[in-house]
């Protein structure tokens, strides 16, 4: 039982991606509210959840996991940006015809087959997530091939689903949402598992996105789409992870997944040796509160001081597995600690790390003695307050059987440096209820010949389009078509007199060099942008006065470009002001001319732009800046 | 005798010759796909060219018959049927409630047949699917009726009230009422009439967010209901309803000054011209006052006279449909007027003639909140010479549940006109609140 280097060679490492994508519809999928940029009145909603029976009669697992959690939900109501409909007050409406059509668009795109008649189902979930405590769903297509390069990764369906509520609090008890994004509709792409290398993942993932993007439909911007990403190795199980905001954590967390499940693995086989039978396994909870009651461990001094308890168990022939790392960071003892903090505990120590966290020698002797272990047992510890431990003890029974078996199926959620963490275990086919509020609706052929008819061009002739139309790079047509402004581009490069790669240039490069340097571009709008091409246009500045322009509103010293113009006192040099000022720094310098000739150019140059940046052309000084020294290069004597 | 639940016309000549029925395990291939699932039953008014399926994924899906190329049935199938949780351990202590079962939104689920919510569970699968009722109180069930609320009338409150005296002279402490909401006020009052002077509380309850739903406003008020039914000092008959939109208090209305207010929000259901009588909120009871009901002793009358009719009157009213009733051989008239109670001078010839016949005439306002008072203009002076009652702050519907139990209960039109005049259960309130506050 040693810690080894993890290769994720010979793991038949599989993954999937689902790709959930905001629509940007004038409308929420079932009701006539959009997302509200003004926050309107504030309303809070206190609800709970209860779980129910799917129409097959079965409780969904996953969904009997979250209502054990006993929780009070709190919904922060924007009242511009949801109605009776996203409270649950009101039956849904029909469906968003617009996000249908989108939704037809992207299937056909991927050769996916769209169903014959659209069934609006209930997806149970009761973490509070969704008022009625399920999110509406449908399947639009099935099957289909997104290409990336040269590969072919199969999809397995296209649906259209509500967006869930933003979590913004979380305590033991209670959970806050706002409902401000809740019911907006979602694609989802469900792609086939694949066998790739970790970068692969991400280009796939990066395809996808521009498949969606080119139809001009898709929502941009931070939190507008999320990946599901499903990983599973040989011996192993389907692994969801689910909501992934950064493609760049992708690989990473598919690697430390690929890692997990074999370390699981390894666990399993080490259990199998020992010849433990799971069968046998029972968790039987002990009171320790009064034996630990005067303790110095500060982990369970927090819990007693708020008159927690402290509960043990013993664990038969556990000894040293809990603390087996097959892998860095990988032991069961983590696996365990999670489901307890799911379950509103602070986690739970065992005796592999025991004495340690403050727990002393005699106190651990005080503690297995009170279990009565013998010395190739195990015990685990957990502490807390109010929980519903009888709950508690049957998951982490749950767990510790499946570990005989390797790594459980279950969903887990990415952390920031690209790990990931029990959240529920994995949802099944029960927790899909038909939504009886909303009639079968037929898929017509009319519709499809429509969509057909006008389905918008594929990413690569997009971007030879703003290549050959705009004269853009190759590298800089796909940084606008990636980019959050790619519509604000098509406007103002269509409309406006300047050239689209000064345009393309300041929507992506300048505007993302200002963010490096930690400005704060959000306060850079649509209005600005426009604004401050039409003044290019118009003549009014030089090109080399926009970086700086912009610089100003991100600071709030201009809430206008024309303020900003002001501000800085950029306003266009004319020709004859600027060949005065020309004149003058050269005749203040003609040392120079007189001593390098032609050559003082460059400094000269220099000392001019220093003065006049931002309010004359660079082209045109340079022009005016040769004839002068020509001037005085040929009239004086040699 | 196969069922084929659903499924009519070119599906169902599809499924007929080929042999298959709901619950069957299928392959089905058609343009270039295959399709693996199980055969559910269909929506009754759906379009009858598509068979439903569940994939293995659990989404449903509908497939056009004729798009099909080929089917096989994969395995056989059971149709689904609902698992009942086990029932909690009854603790003989506790006071000893009756929850009864009419049907309604708190017991619905999936009905295949309209696709809609329809009333499928006996008040026993409410009561499993609640088990936090045991800590109240000893629950028996009894499903006395099973349907949608609109269609519970005369008949249905008969069978209600026989059932509940039943129960009462049984030893029940305390009756609840499980019923759609739609149609819940009204029989509240016919309960508040029908058993006159109850010895232990009544209480009808429902839910505006059916029990399929994890977010159903059932538990809450059922919990709540279940509560107040095992306090004596609630003997009369009320309705448990949300106070507001969140899941923490409910409102407790007395069921002849009750009304739903919404088509859909949790908290309908409104007390009129009286603050609720109390609220639950957890397992506390905080009591807001109880209006003074009549004196009268407990007596089972569950009789109501069907033809009395609640008619409103707008501009543009048809004066004939007052002759109408009465040569149908209506016995009682519930106008339901404008603003302090009055109606178009061009109805008087037919009141007079109503009146003349022996029917009992009564004005109430459309207002809802307020009282009539028919003193106060010439047309209402005019109306109550002709012989219209004005029922003061009753609520329409209460008026007229009133009037049918009042003709039904009474010796002559003088005794009925009496009793609609005289607070036989908290229906008329002599002072009206400063504010409207229902919690």
């Amino acid at each position: 039982m040693t810690t080894t280097t993890f290769d994720p060679e010979g793991l038949d490492l599989k993954v999937g991606l689902e790709v959930h994508q905001q629509l940007a519809t004038n409308k929420k999928l079932f009701c006539g509210c959009r997302m509200s940029k003004k926050p309107g009145l504030e309303i809070e909603i206190e609800r709970q959840l209860r779980p129910t029976q799917s129409e097959l009669g079965r409780i969904d697992e996953a969904a009997l996991f979250e209502s054990k959690l006993a929780r009070i939900i709190r919904y922060k109501v924007d009242a511009n940006s949801a109605c009776l409909v996203e409270i649950d007050e009101e039956p849904p409406h029909d469906l968003n015809q617009e996000a249908l059509e989108i939704a037809l668009t992207i299937a056909l795109l991927l050769e996916s087959r769209p169903v014959d008649e659209l069934h609006v189902m209930r997806k149970i979930v009761i973490d509070g997530s969704n008022t009625t405590g399920f999110q509406r769903t449908l399947v639009v297509a099935l099957g289909g091939e997104l290409k990336v390069g040269s590969r072919v990764v199969p999809v397995q369906a296209v649906s259209l689903e509500e967006d869930a509520a933003r979590i913004i609090g979380k305590s033991v008890n209670e959970r806050i949402y706002s409902l401000d994004r809740v019911c907006t509709p979602l694609i989802e792409v469900a792609l086939a598992p694949v066998t790739c290398s970790f970068s692969e993942i991400a280009t796939i993932a990066v395809t996808m996105g521009r498949l969606m993007r080119s139809t001009g439909k898709v929502a941009r911007g931070l939190g507008t789409v999320r990946q599901d990403v499903n990983v599973s190795i040989r011996n192993g199980n389907v692994i969801e992870v689910k909501g992934v905001q950064k493609l760049n954590l992708i690989p990473k967390i598919v690697e430390f997944e690929g890692m997990r499940q074999s370390g699981m693995i390894m666990i399993a086989q080490e259990l199998r040796k020992r010849g433990l039978d799971p069968k046998r396994l029972e968790i039987d909870v002990v009171d320790l509160t009064a034996i630990l009651e005067k303790t110095t461990s500060q982990v369970l001094r927090r819990i007693l001081d708020i008159k927690g308890s402290i509960f043990g168990a013993k664990l038969e022939g556990f000894e040293g597995i809990l603390g087996y790392e097959p892998f860095d960071g990988i032991r069961l003892g983590s696996e365990l600690a999670d489901i307890a903090r799911a379950n509103g505990y602070q986690g739970i120590l065992h005796s592999d790390e025991l004495p340690g966290y403050g727990i002393s020698e005699s106190e651990v002797s005080n503690i297995r003695s009170s279990l009565s272990t013998a010395d190739n047992d195990a015990f685990i510890l957990l502490a807390g307050v109010d929980q519903d431990l009888e709950a508690t003890a049957i998951f982490l029974e749950n767990r510790i059987k499946e570990a005989y078996r390797g790594p459980p199926a279950e969903t887990r959620s990415p952390t920031d440096d690209g790990k990931t963490r029990f959240s529920r275990p994995r949802p099944g086919a029960a927790r899909m209820y038909p939504e009886t509020d909303i009639f079968p609706i037929p898929v017509r052929d009319e519709l499809l010949a429509k969509i057909k008819d006008s389905l918008p061009p594929t990413y690569s002739s997009q971007i030879d389009t703003y290549i050959s139309k705009y004269h853009l790079s190759p590298k800089l047509a796909k940084q606008v078509f990636d980019s959050d402004r790619q519509r604000l581009f098509d406007e103002i490069a269509n409309t406006s007199k300047v050239a689209g790669s000064i345009v393309a240039t300041a929507l992506t490069e300048t505007i993302v060099s200002l963010e490096r340097e930690g400005r704060d571009i959000s306060m850079i709008n649509d209005d600005h942008l426009r604004r401050l091409f039409n003044v290019l246009g118009e003549g009014r500045i030089a090109k080399e006065a926009v970086p700086e322009i912009l610089r100003v509103i991100t600071g709030g010293d201009a809430n206008t470009i024309d303020k900003a113009i002001q501000t800085l006192s950029l306003t266009k040099l004319g020709s004859n002001d600027l060949e005065e000022i020309i004149r003058k720094t050269v005749e203040e310098n003609d040392f120079q001319v007189t001593k390098h000739g032609k050559d003082s150019f460059g400094a000269l140059m220099g000392k001019i732009m220093l003065e006049v940046r931002g309010k004359a052309d660079g082209k045109e000084v340079s022009s005016i800046l040769k004839k002068v020294i020509g001037e005085m290069v040929t009239s004086s004597p040699s | 005798m196969q069922n084929r639940a659903g499924y009519r016309g070119s599906s169902l000549e599809f499924l007929t010759k080929r042999n298959l029925s709901p619950g069957d395990m299928l392959s089905i291939r058609k343009g270039g796909i295959e399709y693996v699932g199980s055969l559910l039953p269909r929506y009754e008014h759906a379009d009858e060219n598509y068979l439903t399926i569940k994939l293995l994924n659990g989404y449903n899906i509908g497939v056009k018959v004729s798009n099909i190329e080929s089917v096989s049935k994969l395995s056989d199938g059971t149709e689904p049927l609902f698992a009942r949780p086990t029932l909690p351990r009854l603790d003989s202590s506790l006071p000893r409630i009756v929850v009864m079962g009419t049907g309604g939104t708190i017991a619905s689920r999936i009905d295949y047949k309209t696709g809609g919510v329809h009333p499928a569970f006996s008040a026993e699968d409410i009561y499993a699917v609640i088990p936090e009722i045991s800590r109240y109180a000893q629950i028996d069930t009894v499903a006395v009726l099973n349907d949608y609320s609109e269609n519970i009338a005369t008949r249905e409150w008969r069978i209600i009230a026989e059932a509940i005296a039943d129960k009462i002279s049984g030893g029940a402490d305390g009756i609840v009422v499980s019923h759609g909401t739609d149609t819940m006020a009204y029989t509240a009052a016919a309960l508040s009439f029908a058993l006159i002077g109850s010895p232990v509380p009544i209480i009808l309850v429902g839910s505006q967010r059916s029990t399929d739903r994890p977010s159903s406003d059932a538990a809450l008020n059922m919990i709540a209901a279940v509560l107040v039914a095992s306090r004596p000092e609630f003997s009369g008959v009320y309705l448990a309803m949300h106070s507001s939109s969140n899941d923490d208090s409910v409102s407790i209305h007395l069921g002849t000054k009750v009304r739903k207010n919404h088509t859909s929000r949790r908290d309908a259901f409104e007390s009129i011209n009286i603050p609720p009588v109390a609220t639950v909120k957890g397992e506390r009871i905080q009591r807001l006052g109880l209006p003074k009901e009549g004196k009268a002793s407990f007596a089972l009358r569950p009789g109501f006279e069907e033809k009395v009719a609640l008619l409103k009157f707008h501009p543009g009213f048809d004066p004939d449909l007052i002759d109408y009733l009465r040569t149908r051989g209506y016995k009682g008239l519930v106008l339901e007027g404008t603003g302090l109670g009055h109606v178009s001078a061009k109805c008087y010839e037919p009141i007079r003639r109503a009146v003349l016949s022996g029917i009992l005439v009564g004005m109430t306002s459309q207002c809802i909140w307020g009282r009539v008072r028919m003193t106060v203009y010439s047309t209402g002076r005019d109306l109550m010479n002709l012989g219209v009652i004005p029922l003061d702050d009753m609520l329409p519907e209460t008026a007229q549940v009133k009037m049918m139990w009042a003709i039904k209960n009474s010796h002559d039109f003088e005794d009925a006109r009496n009793t609609m005049i005289m607070n036989i259960a908290g229906e008329l309130v002599e002072r009206s609140p400063v504010d409207r506050g229902q919690s």
